[in-house]
């Protein structure tokens, strides 16, 4: 491996195997499928196992999902974890709210799927009724293999892109949009007088 | 019992990780969440599941203990002790520890008492009280333990009570290994317990009374009953009052963690709010208990 | 856990001439259970509490509007609200279970919090599940569920399942 001194000349094949190339959208789902840092939302038993997932033996560390953001400022994936009831429900939805685009929504266990035992007034039956949900992981509670398997099913959706497709198409999820906005007034230079 | 104290002690190895990681001691949780695994791992073994077992039913068990539990639990027995001593080093013996928690989020016995609260928070202000020892149920008459109380009623008693409670159902586990008796795992009542799972193959009768119990169940005699157990983090009491039917009329689960947050108001009046994350992390809530 | 449960079949005939504090006294399935009037509650639970049962564990409500000619001690009118106070005391290692008939008309309880503090989110959780509100109580307000919620849940003819989504400010 030499070092380029002149790329003009040398090109970039004088940087061997330093670099590689691909489209910039390739590196985008990259990035974003293995830095995906999830919103810890864990409500009830679902929570335990959500955690467990994180401790050592499952070590979510493997997939780059260690950091359990407490703001959602922060996260990329909820994991709703448990039942939601009818008084969190506008929490959550605040949470996902708040949360930066792309975002993703694992629903963690059979409560938070679809209500579960407790098709009651207190429960919300289905969290898909307040937040859009990408993956439902099923059990009662998901085991953390479940789980992890949950958050590769979604990896994998987040680097083929199916997920922003999909969201093209029906306009689930949240709006993002493009605008263009044009120069109304001279630029502002910097550095110079 | 075997079950309840095992998962006592995952319980109280979770309050070790969960308060670890409240005060900033991220490796405490690792270490926690690692010992509860092998925990868990057992009672995946003998249930099936790890979490959420329906594994204790009317009349006994679901099913017979497999093949080399005894190993399982002896195994379990001989490593967590080792573990216990590098908590003792990593957090009881260690000043920042000590100096986060002992004095804060004290609560006198009057105050404990007049809240309702129970479980570590009632024993921590040195309230002898378990009702393991003082109501026994199952067999807890016939082992031999300790109850551990605090002096001071702060966060640290609190933590040293559950420490130690691993320990003392270490204890009550051996004793249970010594002692547990031969014999059938459920009581064979044909009212209450279903056939086994060979008679169903071949007998239709068999198929209906297995039919029966868990489509209708079996009919109660009318009444109430209150039944409290000691649970990591208190009494847990049922209270059912029964029309007669196979279903209860009304249910009504006294969750610990629902009286116990009570006292959170009252351990962290004049405390820094630097102490708050210390206090609500020394009462381990269960916040699914709270907000049912 | 069950053997209570399990092996005592005796109807609660136990003893049933007796009285504590000019009340009656019953047993049931081997638990002690006191029927007060509810005019007399807190001074019972008062002359309770200096007996030693200083503890008051639980505090629950039961609707028996479907279970009416359920079998109650002699001079107890049966009414639809049954207000169930578990006492303990512990240094004589006993329970008691108080029960309070409470008419449907007139939903209201005196509260235990100036006895034991303790009861407050159990008070609050019973006039949450069951409309029944307890006079003098600090904070009468729900505790489990939304603020504005209709009706209270766990009354028998309150509607269970199917229940369409209940929530305010959050865009849908």
């Amino acid at each position: 491996m030499g070092i380029v001194d002149n790329v003009l000349s040398d090109g970039l094949g004088g940087l061997s195997h330093n670099v590689i190339t691909g489209r910039i959208e390739d590196l985008v789902k990259w990035a974003r499928s293995r830095s995906s840092w999830p919103a810890s939302f864990g409500l009830a038993c679902c929570a335990i196992e959500m955690m467990a997932t994180g401790a050592a033996h499952y070590d979510i560390s493997r997939f780059g999902m260690e950091v359990f953001r407490a703001s959602p400022r922060q996260a990329d994936i909820m994991i709703v974890a448990g039942r939601v009831s009818q008084k969190m429900a506008p929490v959550l939805r605040q949470v996902y709210d708040q949360m930066m685009e792309p975002k993703w929504v694992i629903s963690m266990g059979v409560c938070a799927s679809s209500g579960g035992m407790f098709n009651n007034y207190a429960i919300v039956q289905g969290v898909d009724q307040i937040v859009p949900v990408d993956v439902y992981a099923p059990g009662c509670p998901p085991t953390p293999e479940t789980l992890i398997h949950a958050i590769e099913t979604l990896h994998g959706l987040i680097e083929s892109g199916e997920i922003m497709r999909r969201r093209d198409l029906t306009g689930a999820g949240a709006d993002i949009h493009v605008e263009e906005i044009p120069a109304t007034s001279t630029p502002v230079l910097l550095g110079s007088s | 019992m075997l079950l309840s104290e095992l998962n006592r002690m995952s319980s109280h190895l979770l309050f070790m990780a969960t308060n670890g990681m409240d005060l900033g001691a991220v490796s405490m949780m690792i270490y926690g969440w690692r010992e509860r695994e092998e925990v868990l791992r057992f009672f995946q073994k003998v249930t099936g599941l790890r979490m959420n077992h329906n594994f204790i039913r009317p009349g006994g068990l679901a099913a017979d203990l497999p093949a080399g539990w005894r190993d399982d639990v002896l195994r379990l027995l001989d490593m967590l002790p080792d573990r216990l001593e590098e908590y003792d080093v990593l957090m009881t013996g260690q000043p920042i520890w000590r100096e986060r928690l002992q004095g804060v989020g004290v609560i006198t016995p009057t105050e404990a008492l007049a809240l309702g609260a129970t479980g570590p928070i009632l024993r921590s202000t040195g309230v002898e009280w378990d009702l393991r020892r003082d109501m026994p149920y199952l067999r807890y008459d016939e082992v031999d333990f300790d109850v551990v109380v605090g002096t001071y009623g702060d966060a640290f008693d609190r933590y040293a009570i559950r420490l130690n409670e691993i320990r003392e159902s270490m204890g009550i586990v051996r004793q249970i290994l010594d002692r547990m008796p031969s014999g059938d795992y459920r009581i064979q009542d044909k009212k209450v317990t279903p056939p086994p799972r060979a008679r169903i193959d071949e007998s239709m009768e068999a198929l209906i009374h297995h039919f029966k119990i868990f489509t209708e169940g079996f009919r109660v005699p009318e009444g109430e009953v209150y039944v409290g157990i000691e649970s990591p983090r208190g009494e847990i009491g049922c209270y059912i009052a029964s029309d007669g039917s196979p279903t209860p009329y009304r249910m009504h689960m006294r969750a610990p963690s629902f009286v116990n947050i009570q006292c959170l108001p009252h351990m962290m009046r004049g405390g820094l709010v630097a102490d708050a994350v210390a206090v609500i992390s020394s009462v381990d809530p269960v916040l699914g208990e709270v907000d049912r | 856990m069950s053997d209570q449960a399990t092996n005592e079949g005796t109807e609660m005939s136990a003893d049933e001439g007796s009285e504590l504090h000019g009340c009656p006294l019953v047993d049931s399935r081997g638990q002690e259970v006191l029927h007060v009037p509810r005019d007399r509650y807190t001074e019972v639970l008062r002359a309770l509490t200096d007996e030693g049962y200083a503890m008051c564990v639980d505090l629950t409500a039961v609707d028996y509007s479907r279970f009416m000619d359920r079998d109650l001690p002699e001079g107890i009118e049966p009414e639809r609200f049954e207000v169930v106070v578990n006492l303990l005391d512990i240094s004589n290692r006993r329970r008691l279970r108080v029960r309070v008939q409470v008419p449907e008309s007139d939903p209201v309880v005196p509260t235990l919090f100036d006895l034991h503090p303790g009861t407050e989110a159990m008070e609050r959780e019973v006039y949450d599940m069951f409309g029944i509100s307890f006079s003098d109580h600090p904070d009468p307000s729900r505790i489990l569920m939304p603020e504005d919620w209709i009706g209270h849940p766990l009354r028998k003819d309150y509607e269970t399942g199917s229940i369409p989504v209940q929530f305010k400010g959050a865009p849908t």
